[in-house]
């Protein structure tokens, strides 16, 4: 009774940590290099919302100074996410970009058969 | 004067930026190159004024972003270490720039000139951005410009292992830097600040509920750093990133990337969390001591079993990172002198290796040290520098790394660690043998085919090679500008610990 009384006060951080140790598995298990860019964003995700559970309080409204509300989120993690948000897409498209050109030069974005062509690297 | 210098801190950043949007319109290499210049050479100039000012005048610039007052807006913050290192990094792009053009246009395609200097540029403001900035997310968002700029630079090689090298290194360093994201969300839950200053201060009022959440932040943002830093084992990217580069940005990086992940460490563990905690709670400093030395032992002997010469030195790298971090896990006076001189001396002996090696690719085209036989007569000055950055790497009394090793073991006996400095010894002697054997087949063996019409490179391309090889040896008797600056700023570092 005691756990699931843990489990449910911090459900957020438990999903968060499971997103984010799968995306890790996903990036080191997987040898195809379009899977370990989705293990990786998914990696990235779950950090957004270690950011965002906190920030968002149940009745909170956004921080503007009115009689009728007393409740108020924080919205700096708000705009620190938009931003890490930016950053994890062009990580993501470069990733890709670097996919497909890998793809023009071996025929094919698994390491295994790139690494047998190449020899290890 | 007076109206730029106020804004010095902030146009270390915007100056690349700039420079890196123009650049994005040109199609031409050669034009790009010239604004590329441009910017490189004030760059040192801006820097060479910071460090004076906080040298002689006031020990802290701090700039507010936009007018806000730090905590609430971001503050650029130059203290005696992120000056030191700016001026590192601003002076290496100064020097090397001149070798790129040439050497650009070799060995990347010509539609890829003007963006490879693109991407220079931004990696540039990344990384005086990391050594500028005083708030911790900026330094995310700075880390990752640096690092996407980084990943292209190393996709432009000329072989198509550049790309899986680039690859490799992308999930290596997103990994990395969210690590690092996660150390900062803790912080902030902790602390409700993102500023450097701001979060040491409230972490002195942290409760003993609390330090569980603080060491975890640690650790995270520890772990992080060291990634992008590549402290052994986690240097696993670099030697790959570093051999199939093209050769000015393997020069570039050598000499700046890694240095700068150094300086976001020691103002971690050092300014934000303050000695106490980073030392006494958690055993970072044992576990640097056993990674470093394991780093200059490992990585040492990989370079001495290496056949291609750019990887050769890249595993050379890991290991000198070893002795710069051991330099901080000593954590005393001459440990810090040591390692922070070292970061310079590094930087400046690591590039002209890599210089040299950069002129070898220009002329023959090899990097596998059998095909490379007798070069030492066909490129006679070229590997007269090789062999005097070489030297500096072992550590000969006489050239700028035995100064940093000398402080080092120095460092070591004052910790009470004496089989350290043998351990120092060591290493430098297997630095000797894989530089003495590039050394015996450059210079007793008769050229091979791949060199048999090799000359030295031009003056553009010799100029900077010998310019470093020259500050190699000048630098192992004048070291007011390292070891004096060092021991400076190490003063100031440790200055938490000694309340």
């Amino acid at each position: 009774m005691e756990l699931l009384h843990v489990f449910a006060q911090h459900y957020n951080f438990f999903i968060t940590i499971f997103l984010m140790v799968s995306g890790l598995y996903v990036v080191i298990a997987r040898g195809n290099m379009v899977k370990k860019l989705i293990g990786l964003g998914l990696f990235q995700t779950s950090v957004y919302l270690i950011y965002l559970t906190p920030a968002k309080i149940i009745g909170g409204t956004p921080p503007i100074v009115d009689k009728a509300y007393t409740v108020y989120s924080n919205p700096l993690p708000h705009v620190l996410i938009l931003t890490a948000i930016v950053v994890g897409v062009a990580t993501l498209a470069l990733g890709l970009a670097l996919t497909v050109r890998i793809h023009e030069a071996y025929g094919t974005v698994e390491e295994d058969e790139i690494f047998a062509k190449e020899g290890e690297i | 004067m007076s109206a730029v210098s106020s804004h010095l801190p902030v146009l270390q950043v915007i100056l690349p930026l700039l420079g890196a949007v123009l650049t994005a319109f040109m199609r031409r290499g050669q034009l790009a190159w010239s604004v590329t210049l441009i910017v490189s050479w004030m760059l040192p100039v801006m820097a060479a004024n910071m460090l004076l000012q906080v040298l002689t005048s006031d020990p802290i610039l701090s700039y507010r972003l936009g007018g806000w007052a730090p905590p609430y807006g971001i503050e650029y913050r130059v203290d005696k270490l992120g000056a030191f290192v700016i001026f590192i990094v601003s002076l290496m792009g100064a020097v090397t720039l001149p070798f790129a053009r040439k050497s650009v246009a070799h060995e990347v395609a010509e539609h890829n000139q003007a963006w490879y200097y693109t991407m220079y540029l931004l990696c540039q403001a990344g990384l005086l951005g990391i050594a500028v900035t005083g708030d911790a997310f900026n330094a995310f968002v700075f880390l990752e410009v640096s690092s996407l700029a980084t990943y292209v630079l190393i996709s432009m090689g000329p072989h198509r292992r550049a790309l899986l090298a680039a690859y490799q290194y992308l999930i290596m360093g997103t990994i990395g830097a969210t690590l690092y994201v996660i150390g900062i969300g803790g912080l902030y839950l902790v602390t409700g600040s993102l500023n450097f200053a701001d979060i040491s201060m409230r972490l002195g009022d942290a409760s003993d509920d609390q330090m569980r959440a603080i060491l975890m932040s640690m650790a995270f943002i520890v772990t992080g750093v060291s990634l992008k830093l590549a402290l052994f084992p986690l240097h696993v990217w670099l030697p790959n990133a570093y051999a199939y580069a093209p050769s000015f940005a393997t020069a570039f990086l050598a000499g700046t990337a890694t240095k700068v992940a150094i300086c976001l460490l020691l103002r971690i563990l050092f300014s934000v969390f303050g000695a106490a905690i980073a030392f006494k709670t958690l055993p970072v400093q044992h576990l640097f001591l056993v990674l470093s030395v394991a780093a200059m032992f490992v990585a040492s002997f990989a370079a001495v079993f290496e056949q291609n010469l750019k990887r050769m030195l890249a595993y050379s790298s890991v290991a000198q990172i070893g002795y710069i971090t051991l330099g901080i896990a000593l954590a005393n006076q001459a440990g810090m002198t040591g390692s922070l001189a070292h970061i310079f001396n590094h930087a400046v002996m690591k590039t002209a290796l890599f210089l040299a090696l950069g002129a070898i690719a220009y002329r023959v085209g090899v990097m596998r040290l059998r095909d490379l036989s007798g070069i030492g007569r066909k490129m006679p000055l070229t590997m007269a520098a090789f062999v005097v950055a070489g030297l500096g790497l072992m550590g000969v009394p006489g050239t700028a790394g035995f100064i940093s090793k000398w402080y080092l073991a120095v460092g070591a006996i004052d910790a009470g660690m004496t089989p350290l400095v043998f351990l120092i010894v060591a290493s430098s002697l297997i630095a000797v043998v894989y530089i003495g054997r590039v050394i015996e087949v450059a210079y007793f063996r008769e050229p091979s085919v791949a060199c048999s019409d090799a000359k030295d490179p031009p003056l553009s391309m010799l100029l900077p090679l010998l310019l470093l090889a020259a500050a190699t040896i000048y630098l192992g008797f004048d070291t007011r500008l390292t070891a004096g600056i060092a021991s400076d700023v190490a003063e100031a570092l440790l200055g938490g610990l000694k309340q």
